[in-house]
């Protein structure tokens, strides 16, 4: 385990962008925060600015509007950072797929999905557990830190 | 007269968990003027709809917003009978009130718990969200999820509640009205909650009724109105509930509102489940088909009333379904309350509408009525734009020799900012 990763696996901040979402995936991330979950025991807290965040959170689709403020953001993540997708729609796109607003995900770096609509805490604790581990046993690099060509993301086709 | 200035809050913001960005221009501590802008979170959902069956568009407006995720597919499928005349069975009916009131419970208990986090009583919220956990096991024990209940189909809901569940159910329910009890104390008495919300953010009477204001935001300032008592649906004309109303249409009183609306939603579910003991038979009529006709469908959620029409052609698919959502009449009134305020109240009441912006966004497009031509898109408008400045750099002779870069400009961001 370098050094980076044994640094980026502790205590992590999290930082959740909502893109267009139905809000329950989000609220399920406030959940596993509060008392009956409390992830904060672990360490892990929410940050309010993706400048200290260690992992960013995605939930629901990105429409023509979000898409550009999540290619943004990854523009200012400090890196490593870790992508994780919430539920179904950051996926898929569910049924929203054929909406004239979905916009096709642009080929981020995402490290973990957790699918779910929406996934209840336990999924979401036992996703971020998950890849913590991969993370430490050196299964897994994280996105971010990966040559663009050795992660050539399936574009999905592009919905007009 | 001091500097204007703006406060960006926005659009993703470590107070909302929803995209949206208020711009409060403020001089001094004073907010002079409010602009909101939306349209991160536009799905084209009316849109959709109209791809998918009637069965498919249940799942698809649950989807519109999370927390009010048993309020649209209500009035999506009372609407969707109203259109093609179908029955529902009794029991049907009460258990979708069942369903309905659970949400109005962690609805309410979810706006608490944010607005407590919000005036910086997070113990508040620690508090709220640890109880709303118990609803959600209620909902978990009656519809099978936490969230997105899937309950809801033309002609009837999709599970029934078993017999055996319903004790256990009452039983925690039970279990939840000391909690409320405790909620409703550390608000109404707690002097801290005083000083922060009364006389805050103060909705009229006659601007609550100018504005259209619904739900909890116009009880609260003395304008009764409830659709589950205006239009009886569901089971809500056959038990027996009171519509609380409160008078000042400020902060505290928005909370109030909520906090004595969750005894009597527990009130309601009480009489439900006690009714669902005797009232036997099928949950579901299983409607074949829908016939041609438009149809409408109200229900009360936790925001207040939410308006669905269908049209149908007699197909399979709804030709036109109209959606509204009560943030959208709700939001607006956030001109008349935080005018004048200053920045720091401003949070507490921009939250006080329990505003839901996957339910308010809407998207708005010119037609050209005889040719039923689009007119000024995005493109459009970027276009005039660019035209402009060039007949400017024309007329002041700024204009060099190369063309102007019209093309990459509609390619670079779209609005904001
Ligand atoms: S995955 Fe489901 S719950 Fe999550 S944002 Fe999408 S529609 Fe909502």
């Amino acid at each position: 385990m370098t050094y980076t990763i044994d640094a980026l696996t502790k205590s992590l901040n999290v930082f959740h962008l909502a893109g267009s979402a139905c809000n329950n995936c989000d609220i399920e991330i406030l959940d596993a925060l509060t008392p009956k979950y409390d992830l904060e025991r672990f360490g892990i807290t929410l940050v309010g600015s993706i400048r200290h965040a260690d992992v960013l959170l995605l939930s629901g689709i990105f429409n023509r509007k979000a898409t550009v403020r999540l290619k943004e953001l990854l523009v200012q993540a400090p890196k490593p950072y870790l992508v994780i997708a919430i539920g179904g729609c950051p996926a898929t796109g569910l049924m929203f797929r054929d909406s004239y607003n979905f916009e096709a995900p642009p080929s981020i770096p995402i490290d973990a999905f957790i699918p779910g609509c929406p996934p209840k805490p336990e999924a979401i604790i036992s996703g971020v557990v998950t890849v913590i581990g991969a993370l430490r046993e050196g299964a897994i690099v994280p996105g971010c830190l990966q040559e663009p060509e050795a992660n050539p993301q399936p574009a999905p086709e592009a919905v007009t | 007269m001091s500097k204007r200035t703006i406060v960006p809050i926005g659009p993703y913001h470590a107070l909302q968990e929803e995209p949206e960005f208020f711009k409060l221009h403020v001089e001094g501590e004073t907010v002079v003027h409010l602009d909101i802008e939306l349209g991160y979170n536009h799905r084209g959902i009316e849109k959709l709809s109209e791809s998918k069956d009637f069965e498919e568009t249940v799942f698809l407006v649950e989807r519109i917003c999370g927390i009010c995720s048993t309020s649209h597919p209500i009035a999506c499928v009372q609407a969707v009978e109203d259109a093609g005349d179908i029955c529902v069975p009794e029991r049907a009916l009460f258990i979708r009130s069942t369903v309905g009131e659970l949400e109005r419970i962690h609805s309410h208990l979810l706006w608490l718990g944010l607005a407590g986090h919000f005036l910086g009583f997070n113990t508040l919220w620690m508090w709220a969200w640890r109880f709303r956990e118990d609803v959600l096991n209620i909902l978990e024990l009656v519809t099978g999820n936490r969230n997105h209940y899937g309950m809801m189909k033309p002609g009837g809901v999709r599970r029934d509640i078993n017999d055996t569940d319903i004790p256990v159910i009452i039983k925690l329910l039970e279990g939840l009205k000391d909690p409320i009890a405790m909620f409703r104390d550390a608000v109404i008495e707690d002097p801290l909650v005083h000083a922060r919300t009364r006389g805050i953010g103060v909705l009229t009477r006659e601007k609550a009724i100018a504005y259209g204001a619904l739900g909890p935001t116009a009880r609260a300032s003395g304008y009764d109105i409830d659709v589950r008592r205006d239009h009886p649906h569901a089971a809500y004309g056959m038990v027996d509930w009171d519509v609380i109303t409160c008078g000042n249409g400020d902060v505290f009183d928005k909370a109030v509102v909520r906090i004595l609306e969750l005894f009597e939603s527990i009130r309601i579910i009480e009489q439900c489940l006690n009714q669902l003991k005797t009232v036997t038979g099928p949950v579901d009529s299983d409607p074949r088909f829908v016939a041609t006709g438009e149809g409408i469908g109200h229900y009360e959620a936790p925001r207040g009333e939410v308006f669905h029409y269908v049209r149908s052609d007699g197909s399979n698919r709804p030709v036109r379904h109209k959606v509204r959502a009560p943030s959208y009449m709700n939001v607006p009134t956030n001109r008349e309350t935080v005018l004048g305020e200053t920045i720091a109240d401003a949070t507490i009441i921009l939250a006080a509408v329990d505003p839901c912006y996957c339910c308010t966004e809407r998207m708005a497009v010119a037609v050209d009525s005889p040719g039923g031509r689009r007119l000024w898109g995005a493109q459009d408008l970027i276009r005039m734009s660019c035209e402009k400045t060039y007949e400017l750099m024309d007329e002041s002779g700024l204009r060099g020799p190369e063309p102007p870069p019209c093309a990459a400009a509609g390619q670079t961001r779209d609005s904001g900012r």
